[in-house]
Parts: structure tokens; sequence; C-alpha cells
């Protein structure tokens, strides 16, 4: 069995003995559970919102509902993915965990992925089946189903992907504190990056739409989560299409396949400097 | 045959701190070394390079012949560091079958209860790691650097935690190992356990090597008491050649002689001399 392997399985087992998967499994009964009561409110009180006008007020209602626990869910699965990577390599080694593992032949590299590889393993099936459960909660208590339903759900789970991997990069720099409050600045900065073009496209001010675009090439799980919105509602026109691709905490914006390139790239870019970092790392 | 360790100038510096300044040792197979040292002295620098945790500035160290940190290298060696932690979710098995793992051992669960067994824990296999004792960590740390039949054993203060019947474990456990033709090196603080056990000591201070050689070629004589009926006589530069000498001359001057000590120094004497530490009255050889 090679090491990777060995040491993603040693993740996986220790993501989830420790109390950290107990937390969030509470966490997320009862997001699903205020989802669930809170959607089915939503949509019997906009029933008769639209009246004459032009406006769907399933789609928007649905569309709007699942957008925020499509943020809910890329939040929850943010705080696992930095929960499970951040102190990975210097966290480890100060509390000297680290250092018996890297002394077996292995390798780091080995080590890295698997670690890796844990986290994503748990933070993938985390994310996507709160996205599937979200989905189907809608779905039965408005009728109202995703135009494409897969495309936002792969969105979530590699930009929880993209966390985890910065996550393990900053690990290999910072202490665990540290680390956890650089990657939560990192995912603020992202949210914030994605109000402001929503504010710059709404305004037209070019600045703010240009910041917005080079913070999502720089921070991708942005920009993969704004593809998500739009791909919800891709086929929706007229007036509802407008407002629901204002979308919930930052709008919708088509990502098409570069993104999806860029992301991979990006990935692997992380992952190399995060090995080329802790190669030369005196533990 | 390459020696099981050997380290030629070298030099780790950390900014601006020198952790060590050139160092040349060589462990033999099967040998015991003693590591001694003050705190800052460089030992674990010296044993986390021969481990691959750190980098060497300058210079070379080799286990068996491989560059220190190659895999090569890394597969000879069983370690455990001063500051260390497991799992504490883990049991001791598990964390034995974990280390198995990554170190490719076949050696299953005979392996890990072997292991246990002789680090007596051997009741302890189903136990968390949350519920040990820091001293029963420690054993189990020692089994976990046992894993896969190291030929080279590194251990970082392996008895900073452990009682007097826990320390007599561990040095029975390392000079069977040494039996079996595994090399150890042993950091520690505990001088008496060093001369107990290790086959010859090298003393650390500032990075540099102060002194080397056997317990007994690094204590140096102090002279003879000789307790007669007018009291205790002491011949502070007196060899044991000349011990008949003295006390056929105390004799013939009509005292009663009752006991002969040989005075040395112990191996901490040798350490405060050569690390520049205060020194201490002479001991009784044994």
């Amino acid at each position: 069995m090679s090491g990777a392997l060995v040491v993603a399985q040693y993740a996986l087992r220790e993501c989830v003995r420790r109390r950290v998967i107990a937390v969030v499994i509470v966490l997320t009964v009862m997001f699903l559970a205020l989802y669930t009561l809170g959607a089915d409110v939503a949509f019997r009180e906009t029933e008769d919102f639209a009246g004459e006008d032009p406006l769907d007020e399933i789609v928007l209602t649905g569309s709007t509902l699942l957008g925020l626990a499509m943020f809910t869910t890329l939040f929850l699965g943010a705080v696992l993915a930095a929960f499970l990577t951040l102190g990975a390599v210097r966290g480890d080694a100060e509390r000297g965990l680290l250092q018996p593992l890297v002394v077996r032949p292995v390798g780091r590299a080995s080590l890295l992925l698997g670690r890796f590889a844990g986290a994503g393993v748990v933070c993938s099936a985390y994310v996507g089946l709160v996205y599937t459960l979200s989905v189907l909660i809608t779905g039965i208590t408005g009728g109202w189903w995703p135009d494409s339903p897969v495309l936002p759900g792969l969105g979530l789970v590699v930009g929880v992907l993209v966390i985890a991997a910065l996550s393990l990069l900053g690990s290999v720099f910072l202490s665990s504190t540290a680390n956890g409050i650089a990657v939560f600045m990192l995912f603020g900065a992202g949210l914030a990056a994605g109000l402001l073009g929503q504010i710059g496209d709404a305004l037209s001010v070019n600045t703010l739409e240009d910041v917005a675009t080079v913070s999502s090439w720089l921070l991708p799980f942005e920009a993969l989560y704004q593809a998500g919105l739009d791909a919800l509602t891709e086929d929706v026109r007229g007036v509802t299409g407008v407002i629901v691709r204002l979308g919930p905490f930052g709008g919708a914006q088509e990502g098409g396949p570069l993104l999806w390139a860029w992301t991979l790239l990006y990935l692997g870019f992380v992952g190399l400097a995060a090995q080329l970092a802790f190669a030369r790392r005196d533990l | 045959m390459a020696p099981a360790f050997a380290c030629h100038r070298l030099t780790k510096r950390y900014g601006a701190t020198v952790a060590l300044a050139g160092v040349d040792l060589e462990v033999e197979r099967g040998e015991l070394l003693g590591l001694l040292g003050p705190n800052g002295a460089g030992k674990s620098t010296l044993t986390k390079i021969a481990c691959g945790l750190v980098r060497a500035t300058e210079g070379a160290a080799e286990v068996e012949g491989a560059p220190a940190g190659s895999a090569h290298a890394r597969r000879a060696i069983g370690y455990l560091a001063e500051l260390f932690r497991f799992p504490d979710w883990l049991s001791a098995d598990e964390l034995l079958a974990l280390h198995q793992s990554l170190a490719g051992s076949t050696g299953g669960s005979r392996e890990r209860a072997e292991l246990l067994e002789l680090v007596e824990l051997g009741d302890a296999r189903a136990t968390r790691v949350d519920a040990m004792s820091k001293g029963m960590q420690q054993r189990l740390g020692i089994a976990q650097a046992l894993v896969g039949e190291p030929s080279l054993l590194m251990l970082d203060e392996p008895t900073s935690a452990l009682d007097p019947i826990g320390r007599r474990i561990v040095r029975d456990l390392l000079t069977g190992l040494r039996d079996r033709g595994v090399a150890v090196v042993l950091n520690s603080h505990l001088l008496s356990e060093v001369e107990l056990v290790c086959d010859r000591v090298a003393i650390l201070n500032h990075g540099r090597i102060v002194a080397r050689g056997t317990p007994h070629q690094l204590v140096r004589p102090r002279g003879v008491e000789i307790a007669t009926g007018a009291g205790l006589r002491s011949y502070p530069s007196a060899t044991r050649e000349e011990v008949p000498a003295l006390v056929a001359e105390l004799v013939e001057q009509g005292e009663d002689v009752y006991e002969v000590k040989l005075l040395s120094s112990s191996l901490e004497d040798a350490y405060l001399e050569a690390v520049g530490g205060p020194a201490q009255p002479a001991r009784e050889l044994t």
C-alpha cells in the first residue's frame, strides 16, 4: 500500500474519531432542520407574492433559498476543511505529532498528499451530501428544482478542495491558530470580492468589477460558488432571471470551462508550493 | 561495512545561532552511544539531522552509508523524539499498526504483540493513548521506534518520564538490542543511566564534541583514602598501584588499617569538566 494511501486512511480515521466531526454533524442537522422549516414557510408565504407581475415566485423563492443553502454549505465545508488541515504541518510538528510520521520512509510528499486526500474525501462527501439534501428539501417543500443541479454541487466540492489546499499550504508556514485566522480571512476576502463585483455590476463601476474578477482568479472558490449560483437558474429568463442572478452573498456569474481548467491548475500550483515548502522545512 | 551512523563536519545554523559547528562522529553497528550535553548543545539537532527531520547547513550525515533523510536511511532508523505526542484517539495496537504500514513492516500482529510485551505494555494493547500515563506513552514510543526492526535507534531522552522500574526496563531493553546488533544513540541528561548502559559517550557543548570515549576513559582517578584507627587519611595523587606500599607504610608506623578506597571522578564530573560546570567531590570506585 502506498504511503499516501496509508496517511489518507489515517487522516480519514482521525476525522471520524475527532470531536470536531460530531460538532459538524450536530450543526448540520440543525441547519437542515431550520432550512426545511424556513423553506416550507417561505414557499407558503410567497405563494401569491407576484400577483399579476411577470415574476415567477416559485423560481425566485427556490433559487434564493438554495443559493443561501449553497453559501451555508460552502461556509460549513470551509470550516471543516480548515479544521482538518490547518495544523497539518507546523501545528502537528509543534505538538510533536508529525516527527514520528516523517521519519518513516513514506516521504514528505506522500504525507502531504495523504493529508489532502483524507481531508478532501471527508469535505467532498460532506459538501456533496449537504448540497444534495438542500436540493431535495427545496424541491420537496416548494416544488422547485434547479435547472442544472450537478454543476453547483460540483462547484462547491471543488471550492472546498481549494480551501483545503490553501489551508494545507498555510499549515507549512503558520501555526494552527494563525493559519486558521488566515484561511478565514481569505474566505472572507473572497466573499467580499464577490459582493464588490455585484455592486460594481449594478452601478457599472469598472474598478469594482476588475477587483472582483482578479479576486476570483486568485481565490477560485468564490468564482466556483458564483458559477454554481448561475447554473441554478441558467434557463430562467425575464425579470425573474435578472433578480435571481443578483443572488445572495455575491451575484451569479457564469464561470465557463476556463474556470474549471484554471481551478485544476491552481490546485496543482498550491499543491506544488506546499510540497516544495514542506520539503525544505526543518522539523 | 558502513557504520550505522556517521557524520563529517556536520554544521547546522539557525540564522545567527550555530546549533552544530562541524561535528565528526561515528556509531558502529551494535554500539550504544550516549550523547550528552547541556540544553542547547546540539544533541537533538544532531539526532534530527540523522532522522532527516532537519537539513544540515554544511557537512554530511549518513545512515548505513546512505545520506541521512533518504528513503534507505529512514528505513533503517527508529526514532523517539524528546517532545513527542501520539494521536490520542489511537490505541497502542492501532498506533503500532499505523507505523508498521508507514515503515513497510510485514511483522503483523505478532510483531506488535512482541513489541508491546518488550516494553511491558502487553496488557495495554487496546488502551487508547489518552488513557495512558506519560510513562506508558514513553514506553509505547520506544515500541513505536522499534517497529520494522531498525538497525539504528535514535532515542532523545527516552526515560525522562519513567519511574525507576520503567528506566530499568528500558536499560535492559537497550542492552538487549545492542546484543542483537542494533546501534543505539541515546540522548540523555541522566548521566548515571548513560554510564550504566553506554559503550561510548560523546559530550557536546555549543555544537562541538568536547569529549568522547568510553565511560571508563572519561572518568579520572582521584587518589586513595585509607581508614585507619587514627582516622581517615587521604592521598589525592596516589594511584591504585601505590596502595600496597601505602598500606605497608601505615602498618609499619603501627596504624590499624580498616579500609582502603580508590577514588575516581564520576561521569558527571567528566561531563561538568567538559562543559565548564562546577567540579564535584571525588567518589568511591566500586
